[in-house]
């Protein structure tokens, strides 16, 4: 007994991997499930079956510099807006330093950014608080309107000027104007639901393990005292008001551990 | 046009807690059973091992275990004067999908409900009045079954989990460090309680000092290893503080993959399918008895599968909607007459908080685990005397540390900006200093808060959606406030720089975090004009249809849901092979 499958599995491709030709070419032919809707459907009696990443394969890493998904002005907005949300100062790293405009960039050209775990499908009347995110935008339409929607108001409203050539008192203005919803940005931009959404990401990015682009150097867990990845901590459970003395670790492990 | 298959005993319906425990029972009986899960296979080895398991962007932030809402989500409104509108994200609560469902990402905090819990109309009317019940337009029924009843079941659920905890009454008699308010137990925990972290033990001193009982929660994260009766090893709780939106690569939290499935998957009369969605209940033409279910797999082909017996065991929405597009489980419920029982008395639960701020007191929130805290119970249920105060119910009031996650579980000082220069300063000052008392409160059941199908939007099989009409009543916001202010008081006499009091204030939102604890829509009584179940969760209606889960709860208690669910699938479970399957016919005569 076993799997009866249908469609195509990775199991089928590589036991009938002579049709095709070499096993490897054939794994290389069936990607890593990740575990949403549409993997093939299995029936399976007789056995735990070892199918790996049916519903998780690891984590893709987010590496290299500059932006994939932000075009023009919008990566030094997003740079300006984010300085402001976490500033640099002794306590810890800024949002900047800390790599979440590459962690919000690389995020809006994968699936959140193409709103998958977001039901986007109309009629789109606009809902009451209670009723939260009610727009038809996926997250990168959002951010893409937006950004222009907000240089366009400071554009405006400070005479031509950019939002990061404001002095830093009239940015936090503006962006407490928008977290509070007294702005009216053109197009009919939701300020203030773009701004909870940006302040969550910026906290994803800051605080997530820098596999994802952000929270360089785990400085932002450093700044907390949160040691990561770590999956023991039964030595410390009754030691009490003591230090845990682990320096964090992420998915990659941490500095320390690569050979120089 | 929908390929007939062979036909089975019995075919279940989701394949999470309870599908998962009715297919054992039922193929342990020597049935024929085919289960049909949505989603995909997923296992503890294979899917979340502890090199990647601890990450909350991917598993909390971006729902990476969850129902995707994209294809199938449900309409939402507080009362029948709005328009419900999609659940575009999930927020309030986090569905589960695939094998394992919600029992892969749960806390683990395995709680019995109070003996008068089960009677809540009858018990509150004889102590307080008739009014008590029907005060706020209140549709508090009783359950028609009693805690004595369920007590065997709820045992074999502590065994099949291992639960870590310390019994409070043992065949009546009160032990020290139990909860002395609990139901009579006919055995002790299978394993001793968890460790205590430096927060719940300052929280349990407290407690102790002002003349409360403080316990240790009873924990589906074990305390030590464990084999259960099936044969199947959960391993020791290593704290590390990713287990609700998680799954466990320790196997040390309970879930159906490391109680049940390494026993029941290597039964050769068990199959079981996966990415294939039940679209609806089929039935003979005069509607009294079920054929069996018509579902698609991701491939779009459409089937029937023939069977003797239908077992919903997908979460409580999707059981109830099942009912309403099969047009089974009796009339839907309708709010202006108060007629009907499909969709009746969903309710759900009351939660807040209370912060704490120490400035000499290391916490390390980090260390934790899904039910790693110390509890009061003085406040739950009908533990305490209510009259005068205008509610009934109650919950527990928990020093809780079910983990430090940074991007969630950051708290910061009353007046603190969400973010800025002053926001940051706060986080680094706090975060090792600070943690939260969890307020568990019950929500009663009330006459306009109820389930039904959505004029307006369709799922991506054409079906309407499920509409949910909810919103928190005067009851449950009282009794919020006076739980609230009780937490408040024990956080006080911890002696922190200072407190943040998260009350639970107005209109329910689906934006927060709450719970997942949704439950009746499906509630089971002693009669079919005010049940959708009997008290073997079989349809009064269509008597070869089990309907599992919380949606059978009347209202909901105090705790959370999950070990009084997996009681009644076992008590079900039992009358289905001790009576139905010799008679196949009511279990109950209406």
């Amino acid at each position: 007994m076993g799997r009866e499958s249908k469609g195509i599995s990775r199991r089928g491709l590589l036991t009938g991997g002579a049709a095709i030709g070499a096993a490897g070419a054939a794994a290389a032919a069936a990607p890593k499930h990740d575990g949403e809707l549409g993997a093939p459907p299995q029936a399976i009696r007789g056995e735990v079956p070892w199918i790996e990443g049916a519903a998780d394969a690891p984590p893709q890493a987010m590496s290299g510099k500059g932006y994939v998904w932000f075009t023009g002005a919008e990566g030094p907005l997003i740079e300006a807006i984010v300085d402001r949300l976490i500033p640099p100062d002794p306590t810890g790293p800024g949002a900047v330093e800390a790599g979440v405009p590459v962690f919000i960039d690389r995020q809006l050209a994968g699936p959140f950014g193409q709103g998958q775990h977001f039901y986007l499908g109309g009629p789109w009347p606009k809902g009451t608080p209670e009723q939260g995110y009610q727009s038809r935008f996926t997250p990168a339409q959002f951010y893409r309107a937006a950004l222009k929607a907000i240089a366009d108001h400071v554009f405006k409203a400070y005479g031509g000027l950019e939002f990061k050539s404001l002095q830093p008192d009239a940015k936090d203005k503006l962006l407490k104007d928008l977290e509070a919803g007294t702005v009216e940005l053109p197009d009919g931009v939701d300020g203030k639901a773009f701004f909870t959404m940006l302040l969550q990401n910026t906290k994803e990015g800051y605080f997530s393990d820098p596999i994802y682009g952000g929270n360089r150097d785990m400085a932002a867990w450093t700044m907390i005292g949160f040691p990561g990845a770590h999956y023991d901590y039964r030595d410390w459970v009754s030691r009490h008001n003591e230090r845990v003395p682990f320096p964090p670790v992420a998915f990659k492990g941490r500095p320390g551990w690569t050979a120089s | 046009m929908a390929t007939t298959l062979k036909p089975v005993d019995a075919v279940i319906v989701g394949f999470g807690w309870t599908g998962a425990i009715l297919g054992q029972q039922l193929c342990d009986a020597g049935l024929d059973v085919v289960a049909l899960e949505r989603g995909p296979w997923r296992d503890t080895a294979t899917d979340w091992a502890t090199t990647f398991a601890q990450d909350e962007l991917r598993y909390m932030w971006r729902h990476h275990l969850f129902q995707n809402v994209t294809y199938d989500t449900l309409t939402i409104r507080n009362n029948t004067g709005q328009d419900a509108l999609p659940m575009r994200r999930l927020g309030s609560f986090l569905l589960g999908t695939g094998v394992g469902s919600g029992g892969v990402h749960w806390n683990g905090q395995i709680w019995r409900f109070l003996p008068s819990d089960f009677q809540a109309k009858s018990h509150n009317a004889q102590r307080y009045g008739k009014k008590a019940v029907t005060d706020y337009d209140l549709t508090v029924q009783d359950w028609g079954i009693t805690y004595e009843e369920l007590e065997p079941h709820y045992d074999k659920f502590d065994k099949l989990c291992g639960t870590s905890g310390k019994a409070g009454n043992l065949k009546g008699q009160i032990q020290p460090g139990g909860n002395p308010f609990e139901g009579p137990r006919s055995d002790e925990y299978p394993t001793p309680p968890m460790a205590q972290t430096y927060g719940p033990t300052l929280f349990g001193q407290a407690a102790a000092n002002m003349g409360y009982h403080p316990f240790p929660h009873p924990s589906g994260n074990l305390s030590q290893p464990y084999v259960n009766p099936l044969g199947c090893q959960i391993g020791e709780c290593t704290y590390c503080g990713f287990c609700e939106k998680f799954g466990c690569g320790n196997y040390s939290k309970a879930s159906p993959q490391t109680t049940v499935l390494p026993y029941l998957m290597r039964k050769p009369n068990f199959l079981l399918r996966t990415e294939s969605e039940v679209l609806r209940i089929e039935t003979t033409a005069d509607k009294k008895m079920a054929t069996g279910v018509t579902y698609v797999d991701s491939s779009g082909q459409e089937y029937f599968q023939p069977a003797g017996m239908v077992i919903l065991s997908a979460y409580i929405l999707h059981n109830v909607r099942l009912l309403l597009l099969s047009g089974i489980g009796g009339q839907p419920y309708d709010p202006k007459t108060g007629e009907g029982v499909v969709g009746k008395n969903y309710a759900y639960q009351t939660t807040s908080s209370v912060n704490l701020f120490f400035d000499d007191k290391l916490i390390n929130p980090f260390i934790g685990a899904g039910s790693h805290a110390t509890v009061i119970d003085e406040f739950n249920g009908d533990n305490f005397d209510h009259a005068g105060l205008g509610f009934i119910g109650g919950g527990y009031i928990g020093g809780m540390i079910t983990g430090g996650r940074p991007i969630e579980m950051i708290y910061t000082p009353q007046g603190t900006p969400a973010w800025g220069l002053e926001w940051k300063k706060a986080a680094a000052k706090n975060y090792l200093r600070s943690f939260a008392l969890s307020i568990h409160g019950a929500c009663m059941s009330h006459r306009g808060n109820y389930l039904d199908l959505d004029p307006t939007y369709r799922d991506a099989f054409g079906r309407p959606m499920l509409r949910m009409t909810f919103d928190f009543t005067d009851n449950e916001h009282k009794m919020s406030d006076y739980l609230t202010a009780k937490a408040a008081g024990v956080a006080k006499a911890m002696n922190p720089r200072e407190i943040k009091v998260n009350g639970r204030k107005g209109s329910w939102s689906v934006v927060p975090y709450q719970t997942t604890h949704n439950t009746g829509g499906a509630i089971m009584g002693d009669n079919p004009k005010a049940s959708v179940v009997n008290k073997y969760l079989q349809l009064w209606d269509v008597p070869n249809v089990f309907s599992m889960g919380a949606g059978a709860y009347p209202q909901n208690a105090g705790y959370n849901p999950t070990g009084t669910l997996a009681a009644l699938a076992y008590h079900s479970a039992d009358a289905i092979k001790a009576q139905y399957l010799k008679a196949p016919g009511p279990l109950v005569q209406a």
